[in-house]
């Protein structure tokens, strides 16, 4: 259990998918502009990344793994080439699915989440989290942690990403770091102070 | 090479750059500079997966329903992926674990994604092939700059083999450590795209691209 905890905590701080994997940077700096489009966007990827990525590690280790093939009798086959098409299917899946859930049992969420939930399947922290897993041979719990975990980061990154640029934008900026600029060199203010974080362990 | 094939070929390196100017393909961006050699394996797989997927994505554009074509590009993307991927495996494996997930990721690397439902979609083969490969090298540039600066300053080498003397080895260079750490990659972009639109004054307000538009902060008199 105290595995699982740290795990958590870890994937959640120490190894932050946005601010020190810059993975999902595209929709961090574009979607980042007001606090509550930026919370709507973070609970979308926690509720995706913590679906996929224990599908994902079930499909990898029952189904495509070096000798997973073993209950059918082919023992010998390795179908890992496979990976990459794979994950990305499920994850586009998986984001149709919900759409069409949330759709048509919870409509005032899909209305909220509306635009960004098709957006997250080109959303690489996604399918970075789950190549991370493949690529860390996560158990089955283990992964269903990382996935809570490392959408939870994300999510935090980016709501506090629009809490600062809320405020930025009353600040005098040079002409030629208007916008973008400003927006990376304060994201890399940001990677410094999460990586306060880096070492703690329980 | 006619002219307008050169312009289609060169104007995405520094006129149209899809790292800085269109905001694409950031992620891998960041995350591979902090050695040359990674850098360029990423900059060559990316340029030839763009180029590649632009020309085979044009070629079936008008026997795509609308409907599925977002599927349609993603296999065909990431199956070009899948073989880059092998190959690296196969001919540079120590790169490769450099790189871990970051092949992998090219698959949802906007500047692919972008220019394949941007370009590919309404031009004929040869023109998106170029597009392909001018957004690819447009990306390299970028990455090459921020990775040289990275590697010579952060660790004093270039490709690993050592031009600075590091005063550990009895030299007079103290390496900047900051350089090899994620977030140094942001404050080199951040630079380097407040250098690129002071020289070109016409990138600092582009309507075109309203969604990463911040406007002028009104200042209290």
């Amino acid at each position: 259990m105290i595995d699982l905890i740290n795990l958590f905590i870890k994937a959640v701080f120490v190894e932050n998918l946005a601010l020190t994997f810059f993975l999902g940077m595209c929709t961090f700096l574009a979607v980042s502009k007001q606090i509550g489009t930026a919370l709507g966007l973070g609970i979308a990827v926690v509720v995706v990344q913590s679906l996929t990525i224990p599908i994902n590690n079930l499909i990898y280790q029952f189904l495509i793994r070096d000798g997973a093939l073993a209950w059918t009798g082919l023992s010998d086959m390795n179908l890992s080439f496979l990976g990459l098409i794979t994950y990305i299917s499920v994850i586009a899946a998986v984001v149709q699915v919900l759409e069409m859930f949330l759709d048509r049992y919870v409509p005032s969420l899909y209305n909220s989440l509306g635009i960004f939930l098709p957006l997250i399947t080109v959303n690489c922290a996604i399918l970075g989290g789950c190549l991370f897993m493949v690529e860390r041979d996560y158990t089955f719990s283990e992964s269903v942690t990382y996935g809570v975990g490392s959408g939870v980061g994300w999510a935090l990154a980016i709501v506090a990403m629009a809490g600062v640029r809320e405020k930025l934008k009353y600040s005098d900026i040079p002409d030629g770091l208007q916008g973008l600029g400003v927006a990376f060199i304060t994201a890399g203010l940001m990677a410094l102070g999460f990586m306060a974080f880096s070492g703690i362990q329980l | 090479m006619s002219y307008q094939h050169r312009k289609i070929l060169f104007d995405p390196i520094v006129d149209n750059n899809p790292v800085i100017l269109q905001v694409l393909g950031i992620c891998s961006a960041l995350a591979v500079t902090s050695k040359l050699s990674t850098t360029i394996t990423m900059c060559i797989a990316l340029t030839i997966v763009t180029a590649c997927s632009n020309a085979a994505i044009s070629l079936v554009r008008n026997h795509t329903p609308s409907s599925i074509r977002i599927i349609v590009q993603m296999t065909i993307i990431s199956s070009l992926v899948i073989v880059t991927d092998q190959f690296i495996k196969a001919y540079a494996f120590t790169i490769s674990k450099d790189l871990s997930v970051f092949v992998g990721l090219i698959i949802t690397n906007c500047i692919v994604m972008g220019r394949a439902e941007a370009y590919a979609m309404k031009h004929p083969p040869l023109p998106s092939f170029l597009d392909g490969l001018g957004n690819g090298l447009g990306y390299s540039a970028l990455l090459l700059v921020v990775g040289v600066i990275r590697e010579l300053l952060g660790s004093g080498s270039l490709f690993g083999y050592p031009i600075l003397p590091l005063d550990r080895d009895g030299g007079w260079y103290v390496p900047n450590g900051l350089l090899l750490l994620p977030p140094s990659a942001f404050f080199l972009i951040g630079m380097i795209i407040w250098v690129v639109r002071s020289w070109k004054p016409a990138q600092v307000e582009e309507p075109e691209y309203q969604i990463h538009h911040a406007p002028r902060p009104e200042v209290a008199s």
